[in-house]
């Protein structure tokens, strides 16, 4: 058993790798390589022409594509990220704090979203047709389709100006202490990203879990006389784990993502507001550090998800 | 969801002001003049709500229909092709994934910056992967059937075969993921929108952001779009929830 684990491992990290290579020639392709004046574009037409030669200087603009590609991806990989063309600082103490606050958000509303989802599935599956089934699938479809955007303006009007002021509209952290110990300031982001994440993943355990409650084992657990409480949260959630996986991962590649739109909304300084803003201002290195980070984040998703499928389904776990 | 799609489509044509115009002061309350109030600058909120839907409707519906219908295509070849090469295929769809579709249109639109055409084709792109992954697994299921063997066996052409003997066999996938595709395109638009990114100059998504400020003031500038955009995709959520159940091509 211990070295086909090993293979399988090897290979699904290799193939991780060589996505994040691919995504790397995507991610310099559209910031650097994609034909125009680069300079230019990000001085812009007062610029001088003196200007625009050092920055070409600067990225190297003066060699090859190739010759390019490789100088950035060798730095990179030397965890090298570069220096900001708007501050002029380096990439990473740019970006440090706020890869830390994002992670922060990340992690409140994984720790929130996760045990809920399973919860509120679970019990809406339970009680099949019933009231709490009808509340939790219409919430679930009306949250479903609703942009994170929308969701956080909409908790920014419920609970911090128009109905009840309760908590502050925006996150204006304190940069000197970290994020953690402004609770006040993460409740709404992290309800709006709750809020976004919770209906899929919801949806997709009662589904499994509707299925798991319907199949034999789970009758024959009860003939025998094993407490109802312990046969849906023991005998079926462990069938439901498996292909709740999936569902997990795609929600935190959303969550990811949906960070973008609702740090902007608070004005979190986090990745996503710091990618919205150096996109607009045409902070390439910048992007260029976000965008591999991102894409690193979610494929490293990919790989565990994936070796943790194979490993909680009992058949191919033992045909291995 | 009609009545929005109306206001949208139709708005532009009866707006009561231009929607760029600078007409009174900030977050003005709702007058007879302005039955919506002012925004941030002293716009007029229902000029700008009229207005403010027609690109956003417009380019998702292109970019839904050029994605699933790149997706309709290339789901046919590989769910009609060797299971290689169809594998290799799907390999390299799925790298389009690595990135969440928002990061992606930002990094396109870093260099190019807030144009209509790289907006669409972004989005576009992001629906095939899994588009082509669900026309496939339909396409799949069809081309076993006897009549898809028989036209094989009559020498029919394999663009004849695709075109008549399967696509007509696998349309309530198709109207499905349509329904689907259609909302996640908007829901992308709107959040570039929001964010600044297509350039439009009166946009639902942008007029939230704008208004965000003045919530307490004049609460209309930020409701009135965001109930559009809130509407709209709940309704489109319900077709699309309905035509599933109906075909009972997707699970519970």
């Amino acid at each position: 058993m211990k070295r086909p684990l090993t293979r399988l491992l090897v290979t699904r990290i290799v193939f991780g790798l060589g996505m994040l290579w691919a995504v790397s020639i995507l991610v310099f392709f559209f910031t650097q390589a994609l034909p125009g004046d680069v300079a230019r574009q990000i001085l812009g037409q007062n610029a001088t022409a003196e200007q625009v030669a050092r920055l070409r200087l600067e990225l190297g603009l003066d060699k090859t594509v190739v010759e390019q590609y490789a100088t950035w991806l060798w730095s990179l990989l030397q965890g090298d990220l570069g220096m900001s063309l708007a501050s002029g600082t380096s990439v990473w103490d740019l970006i440090r704090g706020r890869v830390v606050n994002s992670l922060v958000l990340v992690v409140i509303t994984s720790l929130i979203t996760f045990p809920l989802a399973f919860y509120l599935g679970t019990s809406a599956a339970r009680r099949r047709g019933g009231v709490t089934d009808a509340i939790v699938s219409g919430l679930v479809l009306v949250l479903l389709a609703l942009p994170g955007f929308l969701i956080g303006v909409l908790t920014v009007v419920l609970f911090a100006t128009n109905v009840f002021r309760l908590l502050p509209p925006t996150s204006v952290i304190d940069p000197a202490r970290a994020a953690l110990l402004q609770p006040s300031l993460l409740v709404l982001p992290v309800l709006a990203l709750v809020l976004g994440c919770l209906p899929y993943l919801t949806q997709m355990v009662r589904g499994t879990m509707v299925e798991a409650l319907d199949s034999e084992y789970v009758t024959w657990a009860r003939l025998y006389g094993v407490s109802e409480r312990r046969v849906v949260w023991w005998h079926a959630l462990r069938n439901v784990a498996a292909p709740s996986l999936q569902v997990a991962t795609s929600t935190l590649v959303y969550l990811v993502g949906g960070i973008v739109a609702v740090e902007t909304v608070f004005s979190y300084p986090g990745m996503g507001s710091a990618l919205v803003s150096s996109v607009s201002n045409r902070d390439i290195p910048v992007v260029q550090a976000i965008t591999m980070l991102i894409a690193a984040t979610t494929l490293f998703l990919y790989v565990v998800a994936d070796v943790a499928g194979i490993l909680l389904t009992p058949k191919v776990r033992t045909s291995l | 969801m009609l009545p929005v799609a109306v206001i949208a489509f139709v708005g532009p044509f009866v707006s009561p002001h231009d929607p760029t115009d600078l007409l009174s002061s900030p977050y003005a309350s709702p007058t007879r003049a302005y039955p919506l109030g002012t925004d941030t600058l002293g716009r007029d909120v229902l000029s700008q709500l009229l207005c403010g839907g027609l690109d956003l409707l417009l380019e998702a519906m292109i970019a839904t229909l050029l994605g699933v219908g790149l997706a309709v295509i290339l789901g046919m070849l590989l769910g009609t092709s060797s299971s290689r090469a169809s594998g290799f295929a799907l390999r390299v769809n799925d790298t389009l994934l690595a990135l969440p579709q928002i990061v992606l249109a930002l990094l396109v639109l870093t260099r190019i910056g807030p144009s209509v055409a790289a907006l669409v084709l972004v989005v576009a792109a992001f629906h095939v992967p899994q588009t082509t992954r669900v026309i496939r697994a339909a396409t799949l299921g069809v081309a076993q059937e006897d009549f898809v063997q028989s036209a094989e066996v009559i020498g029919m052409s394999r663009g004849r075969i695709l075109f008549f003997e399967i696509l007509p066999n696998i349309t309530a996938p198709v109207f499905v993921e349509l329904g689907i595709r259609l909302a996640i395109s908007t829901v992308t638009l709107a959040s570039l929108g929001y964010l600044g990114f297509t350039g439009a100059q009166t946009d639902w998504g942008r007029m939230v952001y704008e208004n965000q400020g003045g919530l307490t003031i004049q609460p209309w500038a930020v409701l009135a779009p965001a109930a559009a955009i809130a509407v709209f995709l709940i309704g489109m959520n319900l077709i699309s929830d309905g035509l599933a159940r109906a075909s009972g091509a997707r699970g519970t």
